[in-house]
């Protein structure tokens, strides 16, 4: 059979809003998920010329360099404090921050919490990937309990080190927050609907409804000693248990969001 | 009958992670261990016929590295 591409209609390209050149994350680490389905919808609602993200510290850390639109890096744990700052000089752009579960909801557990609190109006996109992915898989709060990392060789101990933080539940407590889901990537479907969610957390952003968040149970098959298609399995039997999907807060305006 | 479809792999950005290999639902996709990709992997290829298009390769695949094509539905109508 022979196969001629230009009679035929393209299904899937490279987004626009993702730049086409190699990334330095891991074989099947889905950061790339991620960074694709941002970019996707980034896109969708054309906003490429109006969009300014901000990236942390951690595996992201050089974000800036695969996405084709404005971005900044911020100090650990502090971009929601650079976002509100950029959004406050420009309320007329649409501004991300892209941070792992180390950064945001450890070190950067003040930032993320007063500016949802304040009712920022950003949109932060959350990787929850259960330990330390940049610095070589040491606990992180999210880690599960038991779970052995490079600084919990023998399993999180939860009578010294505490329990893990739910964060979209945590924060979908506050007022100023006008959107907030968990998402999972570890196989199509989930990826289709944590897409949708991206998209509602940008449209919150766009109708001026507050903070929206969007967190995204990832795999880090280099850390976590396992295959990517070994490490999908992992989170759907591991984390899902721990981490429920599902809409933790959405504004009553975004309630008949159709897309 | 299912649309016939195909892929296409940038080899310069696929990492072998082997994602697409195992959520195709058509079981088309391979590593092509005769050829390595700039950065030192196997690419991932088609490796028969079967391919229908759906586009979930792409949904998977980290490094949007696959652009997918599916043959135009009004021709299938037209030809059948
Ligand atoms: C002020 C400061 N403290 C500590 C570090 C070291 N450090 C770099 S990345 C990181 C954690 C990153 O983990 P996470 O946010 O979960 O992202 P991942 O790498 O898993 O994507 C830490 C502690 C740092 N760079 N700066
Ligand atoms: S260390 Fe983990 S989070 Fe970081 S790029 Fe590798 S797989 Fe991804
Ligand atoms: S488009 Fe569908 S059938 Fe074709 S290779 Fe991709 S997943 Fe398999
Ligand atoms: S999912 Fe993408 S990166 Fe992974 S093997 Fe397939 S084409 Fe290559």
């Amino acid at each position: 059979m022979t196969i001629h591409l230009e009679d035929m209609q393209v299904i899937y390209q490279h987004p626009e809003s993702l730049l086409n050149v190699n990334t330095h994350y891991c074989p099947g680490c889905t950061h790339g998920v991620a960074h694709r389905l941002v970019a996707e919808v980034i896109d969708e609602m054309n906003l490429r010329n109006d969009c300014i993200g901000v990236a942390s510290v951690g595996c992201s850390v050089f974000a800036y360099n695969y996405f084709d639109f404005d971005f900044i890096q911020s100090p650990h744990g502090r971009a929601p404090a650079m976002a509100t700052g950029v959004k406050r000089v420009h309320p007329d752009k649409v501004v991300l921050t892209y941070q792992g579960d180390g950064d945001m909801i450890s070190i950067g557990t003040a930032e993320i919490t007063h500016a949802a609190a304040r009712g920022e109006n950003i949109t932060v996109i959350f990787i929850n990937n259960a330990n330390y992915g940049m610095t070589g898989g040491q606990m992180a709060p999210t880690t599960l309990p038991g779970q052995k990392t490079t600084s919990s060789p023998k399993g999180r101990d939860v009578e010294q080190a505490g329990y893990p933080i739910r964060a979209s539940e945590m924060l979908a407590t506050l007022d100023g927050a006008g959107y907030i889901a968990r998402r999972s990537l570890h196989d199509p479907k989930n990826i289709r609907l944590a897409k949708k969610a991206i998209r509602t957390a940008f449209e919150t952003q766009v109708r001026g409804l507050g903070f929206s968040m969007v967190e995204l149970l990832s795999i880090c098959p280099t850390n976590w000693h396992l295959n990517p298609a070994a490490s999908t399995r992992w989170l759907e039997e591991n984390m899902l248990p721990y981490y429920p999907l599902g809409d933790y807060k959405v504004h009553p305006a975004l309630k008949d969001l159709k897309f | 009958m299912p649309l016939s479809g195909t892929i296409v792999v940038d080899e310069n950005l696929c990492k072998a992670c082997e994602l697409c290999i195992v959520n195709c639902p058509a079981q088309v996709i391979a590593l092509d261990k005769s050829r390595i990709t700039p950065r030192g992997f196997h690419p991932a290829s088609l490796y028969k016929e079967g391919c229908t298009g759906c586009g979930t390769c792409s949904v998977v695949c980290p490094e949007a590295a696959i652009t997918v094509y599916r043959e135009k539905r009004t021709e299938k109508e037209s030809n059948a």
